[in-house]
C-alpha cells in the first residue's frame, strides 16, 4: 500500500519534459518534489504563477508571493506572474498539459466531486471546475476509501459534481486505474496489494484484464 | 489630472447600503485592507461583495462579515472562515459560489463591454442550473454573464496620480480585472510615485480604469500559510 508520498511519486512518472502542470492542494502538491532527474516541468499556480519554486528560506517569506493554497512560495528563474483572467486563459485554453487534483468521489464514467458536502462543508470550487472542464489530461490523486472505509470510486457520485466525464486516470494508495468505456480499468497494483483487495475497495465497475503488474516506485 | 484622495475614508465616499462592490485579492494576498477597515468604520450595510475569497475571521472581508455588513457574497472559495460558514449554513448570508476562472472572466467581460460568454466550466454541475447550454466543436458550454460593480476596490504596489498601477508578485491576481469592472474604481497603493516614474511598458492597470487613488496608511499584509524551507 502507498502513503501520500508514494502516490505523489507514482504520479511523477506521468510527467514529461517541457510540460506545464497544475497541481491541486494536498497530495497533488507533493508531486512537485519528485520531478524525474533531468526533466524540466513548469508548475502553474492558478492565482498567477508559472514556474513556481520551493518554499522560501526562513526569514525570506513574502506575503506578496503565495500559491493557490495560500502558502508562501518562490518563483524559479524563468518564471512569470499574471492576473487571474490570464491564468484561466492558460487553463481553459488547454495550454496546460497535465492537471492533478484531489477528489472526494470519482465515478466510473469519469465524473468527479470535490467541492461541496450539502449542509456540512461548503468551501467552494475555486478553480477546480475550470480545470476539469478544460484539461485533456486529468489525474486524480486520492485515497481509495474515505475515513469511514467507504469506497471513493463509485458507480455514480453522490455529492454535487465538479465536472462530468473528465477524469482520465486515478492514482490511489491501492492502485492505478484509468477510466474506460465500461468503468475503472485496473492498470497497476500498489506494492503488496492484491487484485482482490482493490476489488473489495471499489464500489464502481472494476475491469480486470490479464495480469495486473505491481507499480514500480523508487 | 489628479485622482489622488487623502485616505481610505475619503476614497470610499459614496459607497452606500445595498450597493455591489468588487474587492481584489486572493486569500489575504493583494486585498485592499485600508478600504475594508474604512468600510467597517463607516458601517455601510447590505453589501453585495464580489471577491474570490471572504478573508479569515479577523482579517480582510471577515471583518465586514463579523459586523454583518454583507448581505451576499459572490466568490469561488470561502474556506478558512468559520463565521462565513456559520452565516451561510444558517441562511443569514446569501452566497453565490462560481468557478474561479468564470469569476475572473466575468469581471473582465464586465469591464470590457462583453455582456456574456460561453465557458465549459461548470457544465453538468449545479453551477449550470438555469443557464443556456450551447455546443461548440461538439463540446457543451454554458452562458455566463458579465459582472460589474458600483465600486471596485483594488490594491496595488505603486501608483501615480493618473491612476496607473503596478502590482507586486501574486498580489496582482483579481485586481486588474476588477479595476476594469467598477463604475468607480478605487485603488489603494503602498506608494504613490510621480508621473513618469512608472515605466509605461510595465504598467499593469492603465489609469483610465481608476477614478480614485491613495497611499494606504498601513499594510499588515498578513500571511495565511507561512511555509518555509529550513536553512541547513
Amino acid at each position: 500500500m502507498l502513503d501520500k508520498i508514494g502516490i505523489a511519486k507514482r504520479i511523477s512518472q506521468e510527467l514529461s519534459d517541457g510540460w506545464y502542470v497544475n497541481l491541486g492542494i494536498g497530495i497533488p502538491t507533493l508531486v512537485a518534489n519528485y520531478v524525474p532527474e533531468g526533466m524540466t516541468v513548469e508548475f502553474q499556480s492558478e492565482n498567477g504563477i508559472l514556474g513556481m519554486g520551493p518554499f522560501p528560506y526562513e526569514g525570506e517569506e513574502d506575503a506578496d508571493y503565495i500559491n493557490a493554497g495560500k502558502q508562501t512560495v518562490t518563483i524559479n528563474p524563468g518564471g512569470s506572474i499574471f492576473d487571474s483572467a490570464t491564468s484561466f486563459a492558460m487553463i481553459r485554453g488547454k495550454h496546460i498539459q497535465m492537471t492533478v487534483l484531489g477528489a472526494m468521489e470519482v465515478a466510473e464514467n469519469g465524473d468527479i466531486a470535490n467541492w461541496k458536502i450539502p449542509g456540512k462543508m461548503v468551501k467552494g470550487m475555486g478553480g477546480a471546475m475550470d480545470l476539469v472542464a478544460s484539461s485533456d489530461n486529468i489525474i486524480v490523486a486520492m485515497m481509495h476509501t474515505n475515513k469511514r472505509g467507504q469506497s471513493k470510486l463509485l458507480k455514480r457520485c453522490s455529492l454535487p459534481l465538479t465536472g462530468v466525464s473528465c477524469v482520465k486516470k486515478i492514482v490511489t494508495n491501492l492502485a492505478v486505474l484509468e477510466i474506460g468505456e465500461k468503468g475503472f480499468v485496473l492498470k497497476e497494483r500498489a506494492p503488496g496489494v492484491s487484485v482482490e483487495d482493490i476489488q473489495a475497495a471499489t464500489e464502481g465497475k472494476l475491469i480486470i484484464e490479464g495480469d495486473i503488474p505491481e507499480m514500480k516506485i523508487d | 489630472m489628479n485622482k489622488i484622495v487623502a485616505n481610505a475614508e475619503a476614497a470610499i465616499q459614496g459607497i452606500q447600503d445595498d450597493m455591489t462592490i468588487m474587492l481584489g485579492g486572493f486569500g489575504l494576498c493583494g486585498i485592499p485592507e485600508n478600504c475594508i477597515n474604512a468600510l467597517v468604520a463607516a458601517g455601510v450595510k447590505n453589501l453585495t461583495c464580489i471577491s474570490n475569497n471572504a478573508g479569515v475571521d479577523d482579517f480582510g472581508l471577515g471583518l465586514l462579515l463579523q459586523k454583518k455588513q454583507i448581505r451576499k457574497m459572490i466568490s469561488s472559495y470561502v474556506g478558512e472562515n468559520d463565521e462565513f460558514e456559520r452565516q451561510m449554513l444558517s441562511g443569514e448570508l446569501e452566497v453565490d459560489l462560481i468557478p474561479q476562472g468564470s469569476l475572473a472572466s466575468r469581471c473582465q467581460a464586465g469591464g470590457a463591454g462583453v455582456p456574456a460568454f460561453y465557458t465549459p466550466a461548470g457544465y453538468g454541475t449545479e453551477v449550470a442550473h438555469g443557464k443556456e447550454v450551447r455546443y461548440f466543436d461538439g463540446k457543451p458550454h454554458i452562458l455566463e454573464s458579465a459582472l460589474t460593480a458600483d465600486f471596485a476596490i483594488v490594491k496595488g504596489w505603486k501608483g501615480d496620480r493618473y491612476g496607473n498601477i503596478i502590482y507586486k508578485g501574486t498580489a496582482r491576481n483579481f485586481n486588474p480585472v476588477m479595476a476594469m469592472a467598477g463604475k468607480i474604481t478605487i485603488a489603494e497603493v503602498e506608494e504613490i510615485v510621480e508621473p513618469g516614474e512608472l515605466d509605461p511598458n510595465f504598467v499593469h492597470t492603465p489609469g483610465i480604469f481608476v477614478q480614485r487613488i491613495f497611499q494606504g496608511a498601513a499594510f499588515e499584509k498578513r500571511i495565511e500559510q507561512r511555509t518555509v524551507t529550513p536553512k541547513s
